[in-house]
Formats: C-alpha cells, structure tokens, sequence
C-alpha cells in the first residue's frame, strides 16, 4: 500500500507544485519554437503542433484530471453517505424503497446519462464533476448503508441509546465515526473510477475544454500524432495509468485492511 | 424461472421508459436548438422546418408522438445527416458495434475464466499473484490508452494489422476487439478466481478430494458450475462496459458503429440521433441483464425460485 501512495504523492505534489515555476504557461504559445524536440529552446519536453510546452501541459492536465476527479468523488461521498446512512438507520420499508432506486440506478447506462447531461448543459467543467459524481455514488450508499445496518445491533450502541442518547447525537457520534474508515477506503476506489470517466469524456471532446486541458484531451492529441511522436501518446497515457494503479492499489489494499480487522 | 423473468420484464418497460423520458426532456429543455446557425434563419423558414420536424408542438405531444413512432421502429430523421433516418444509421451501425462487443465478450469471457481458474487453483503461488497484478493491471488501463497502443506497436510499428477502418477480411476487427476485451477480461479473472477459490473451500468439496475423485473431474463435475456464478452476475455491467468501450474504441480505429454516430450525434447537438442511440442502448443493457439473470438459474438452482 505504501509505494503506490508514495507515488500517486509525488505525482500530485508535481503536478501542483511544479508548473508556476515553469517558464511556460500550459496554454502560451511559443511562436519561434513549433513541434520542438526535447530540450528544445528550453522546453525539457518540447512543444506541441501549436507550440506549446509539453511539460507545462502534461502536469497541469494531470492537475486538472485530479482536481475534477477529488471534487467528484466527494460529491460522491456526500450524496452516498448521506443517502446510504439514511436507509440503513432507518431501515424497513424505507430502506428498501431507497435501496431499490439505487438497484434501479445501476442498470443505467451511466456513461451515456453524463454525456446526456454535458450535451444539454454545455461542456462546463463545473458540471463535469457533478454530473460525474451524481452518478458515482451508488456504491458508496450500497456500502455505507450495509455498514450502518450492521453498526445499529453493536452493543456500543445499544449502550449509547439505553444511556439516553438522542437519535441524531448517536448517529453522529457513534455511527459515522465508524462508518468513516470503509468509506475513506470507498472514496480511494472512487477516485480512479471518477478519474477515468473524466479522461473518458475529455478524450471525446466532450468534457474538459481548451484553453484547460486534461489528460483525456493529451492522450487523444497524442494519438492523433503517435506516428510521428510516440512519447506524446506515452507519457500521458503512463500518467492516466499510473495515477489508477496506484489508488486502485492502496484503496483495495486499505479495504482489505479493514475488511481483515472487522472480522476479527 | 418463468416468475423471475416475468418480474425482471416488469421492471425493465418502467426502466427503459424513465430513460426515454429523461433523456428527451433533457434534450428539449438544452439551451440552443439544431437550426441555431450562424446567421439567423427567416421567421417562415423556421416555422416551416420545425413544423415539418414535428417541433411546433406541446412537450407531451411530440413526446407521445415519439414513443408511439419509436414503437413501429421509427426513431424519427436526422437533424445532422440530412437525407437519412435515425433507423436507417442505426441499422448502419448496429451490426458493427454488435459483433465488435460479442466477440469482444466471448474473448474476454474465455481468457478472464481461464485466467482465472488458473489463479484459483494455484492460490497464493506466483501463478496466482502474477495473474492477478495482471488483472487489475488490465482493468485500471483504460481503452482510451491501450486502443492506441496497440495500434501503434502493431499497426505503425510492426506494420502487421490496419488501423483503422474496415478492409474486406477479418484482420481490421483483431486490434479493436483485443483492446476492447482487454480490461472486461481482467474483471471477469478475478470474479472467476473469487468463485473458485470460495467454493473450493467448501465442505462437499473436501469430502469429493477425500474420496478421491481427480482433480480435473472434481473442477468440471462440482466445483465450474458454482464457481462461474459471480462472473454471470458481472455480464449485465460487462455489457455496459462493453457498450461505453466501444464507442472509444469505433473513435480511435474510425469505425462507423454506433458509437461514433453517438458521440458525433452529441457533439452535433442531433437530438433525435443522441435519444435514439440512448434507448437503443438502455434496452441493450437491460437485455444483457436478463440474460445474466437466465444463466444465473442455470449456474445456481436455488435461483430459479426467485
């Protein structure tokens, strides 16, 4: 779990702290240096068909790919959270009612409804994350809920609610504390998910636009010149995948975890 | 059986009409319509046009129409490809994308389950652990990235597939169909490797190896069947991740599937085309549910109740 967190830090803390002090802007035009090669003019990566610097796009598009995919995936930790707790602390007939939507939801095809929603609201990237989160947060509210449901017979809080707990101080003190752990866990799986919905719609031209860029958009401009550049469709396309495997690892690593000290 | 299919039937007509009207009033109420152009068009000719596609009319209206129209086949014409009909695209394209994500399923179905039998059955050795790395190694890459890798290692470097397009034998489907299968397959392994490790686990298993009964004759007689029964769960979303793959992968190696009229229908604004393809797909997916649902009973009996 370790050496996948560590990278995924660096390359987000690259992907932050590097490009204000690049000499040049993701979106700047170097009009002397066009399809520059490495080190070109001091571009270390060379610049694109419209001259623009690599490096600068490389990092800033990742930063963008993580920023929309962390704002996504707590959207998605809200609705899930809030909607799966409900239906479990209740439970009865309204658990069902409202795991039965969640059911219903899954045989959505999802991908199809985002870009519904992009094609009807315009390619903001304020709606790419919402739009991706407000699709991403069922299995959350599936695992938060079946958490709860399980939590609510503990003898702890049995004993809270014979102390004179009231409700709502249980379920914030004593419920969601626990709950807190396997959704943190939810929460790194869903990232890389959010992530490659993201790069998913991006790449179609359908997410994130110019002058911005994301990952989707780099790898779908490299491969329309990976005959000439290869390393253009490489080095984002290593990026995309890195950035998955690491947190797919450590998230599925960190559940196993958790999963290994519940049934103990 | 008969009762759980007749109950899965009941949900889907609620399923796929819901769909149908979220997409069409979202397509209605979308800011900018198909005839906004760069210079406005005569107050008459608007009329006309929208008259003649049906547009003048209440919300309710033209969605009754559609329903009804969609019924008998007809998805309406195409606001971008003047001179063709939603059905006529679709009938196009469908065969394209049909047999790119049925041999993409059955590819994917045969390595991910062998794989993945394999990883069971050697548990915890280096097969095991290779495999599996492998397995969320292929479902973590998405087709976005592999499509255009294998195009260019086997197309422009190898020079041994095309690239894009279609060619009259069968070597234009080898590269999409792999990149398509390769990240179904990956999930399908390791549903597979779950299944048989659990049940080998089980009691009437020990006892069948006690008395004796060889290994191979063990898999095939006792433990396949239950094993395989995570992996039919998993069809109706496959079908889905098929379906959204597909239209990368019709983008990158340029075939006129379905996909590309979708994503060329949504970058168009071509509602009629976008809500189309949608509903084609939702009764698609809904479809491969209930498929799922059928070899579930035939995996596991005590389904068939339900």
């Amino acid at each position: 779990m370790r050496i996948p967190l560590i990278i995924f830090a660096l390359i987000a803390l690259a992907a932050i702290l590097v490009p204000p002090f690049l000499p040049w802007g993701h979106a700047i035009i170097d009009w002397d240096i066009v399809r520059g090669g490495l080190f070109e003019g001091g571009h270390i990566l060379g610049t694109d068909d419209l001259g623009r610097d690599r490096l600068a796009r490389l990092l800033v598009g990742t930063r963008t790919t993580l920023s929309v995919a962390f704002a996504a995936a707590i959207v998605a930790l809200i609705i899930g959270t809030i909607w799966g707790a409900t239906a479990g602390w209740i439970g009865g007939r309204t658990d069902e009612v409202m795991m039965r939507i969640v059911d219903g939801l899954y045989a959505l095809p999802f991908m199809f409804v985002v870009i519904l929603l992009m094609v009807v609201f315009g390619r903001s990237i304020f709606l790419v994350f919402l739009g991706i989160g407000a699709v991403e947060w069922l299995t959350m509210a599936r695992v938060v809920r079946g958490q709860v449901l399980s939590l609510k017979q503990r003898p702890f809080v049995l004993a809270a609610e014979a102390a004179g707990s009231s409700e709502p101080a249980t379920l914030i003190r004593h419920i969601l504390p626990n709950v807190a752990g396997v959704a943190i866990a939810y929460l790194m799986l869903t990232v890389p998910q959010v992530v490659m919905v993201e790069s998913f719609l991006s790449f179609l031209g359908l997410g994130v636009q110019e002058p911005l860029t994301s990952l989707g958009i780099l790898v779908n401009e490299g491969a329309a010149e990976m005959d000439l550049r290869p390393a253009s469709l490489l080095l984002p396309g290593a990026m995309l995948a890195a950035i998955i495997i690491c947190l797919t690892l450590a998230g599925e690593k960190y559940r196993d975890i958790l999963a290994k000290a519940a049934s103990r | 059986m008969g009762r759980l299919i007749f109950r899965r039937l009941l949900t889907a007509i609620p399923t796929l009409l819901a769909i149908i009207t979220l997409s069409f009033l979202l397509m209605r109420v979308a800011p900018g319509g198909p005839f906004d152009g760069e210079r406005p068009l005569a107050p008459e000719t608007r009329a006309a046009l929208e008259a003649a596609y049906g547009l003048d009319k209440s919300l309710p209206e033209q969605m009754m129409l559609y329903i009804g129209n969609m019924l008998t086949g007809d998805f309406g014409p195409s606001l971008v490809y003047r001179d063709f009909t939603v059905t006529q695209l679709v009938a196009q394209s469908l065969p394209i994308s049909l047999m790119l994500g049925g041999l993409a399923l059955l590819l994917a179905s045969f390595l991910g389950i062998s794989a993945g039998l394999l990883a069971a059955l050697k548990a915890g050795k280096w097969q095991d652990q290779t495999i599996m790395l492998g397995a969320t190694l292929l479902t973590a890459l998405p087709t976005f990235v592999t499509g255009p890798l294998l195009a260019l290692i086997f197309g422009l470097w190898l020079r041994w597939l095309p690239v894009s397009g279609q060619n009259d034998g069968i070597s234009w489907l080898i590269l999409p169909v792999i990149s398509l299968a390769l990240p179904v397959s990956g999930a399908i392994s390791k549903l597979a490797r779950a299944g048989l490790a659990e049940i080998l686990g089980q009691d009437h298993i020990r006892a069948a190896r006690a008395r004796g009964i060889a290994p191979l004759t063990l898999l095939r007689r006792h433990a396949l069947r239950p094993a395989l029964v995570p992996v039919a769960s998993y069809l109706g979303p496959a079908a889905a991740g098929l379906l959204t793959g597909a239209v990368i992968i019709e983008t990158v190696f340029s075939l006129p599937g379905l996909g590309r009229y979708f994503v060329q229908g949504a970058l168009n604004r071509d509602y009629p085309l976008v809500l189309g393809v949608v509903t084609l797909y939702a009764a698609l997916i809904i479809t491969f549910n209930l498929l799922a649902d059928l070899i579930y009973g035939w995996l596991d009996p005590r389904m068939r109740e339900g």
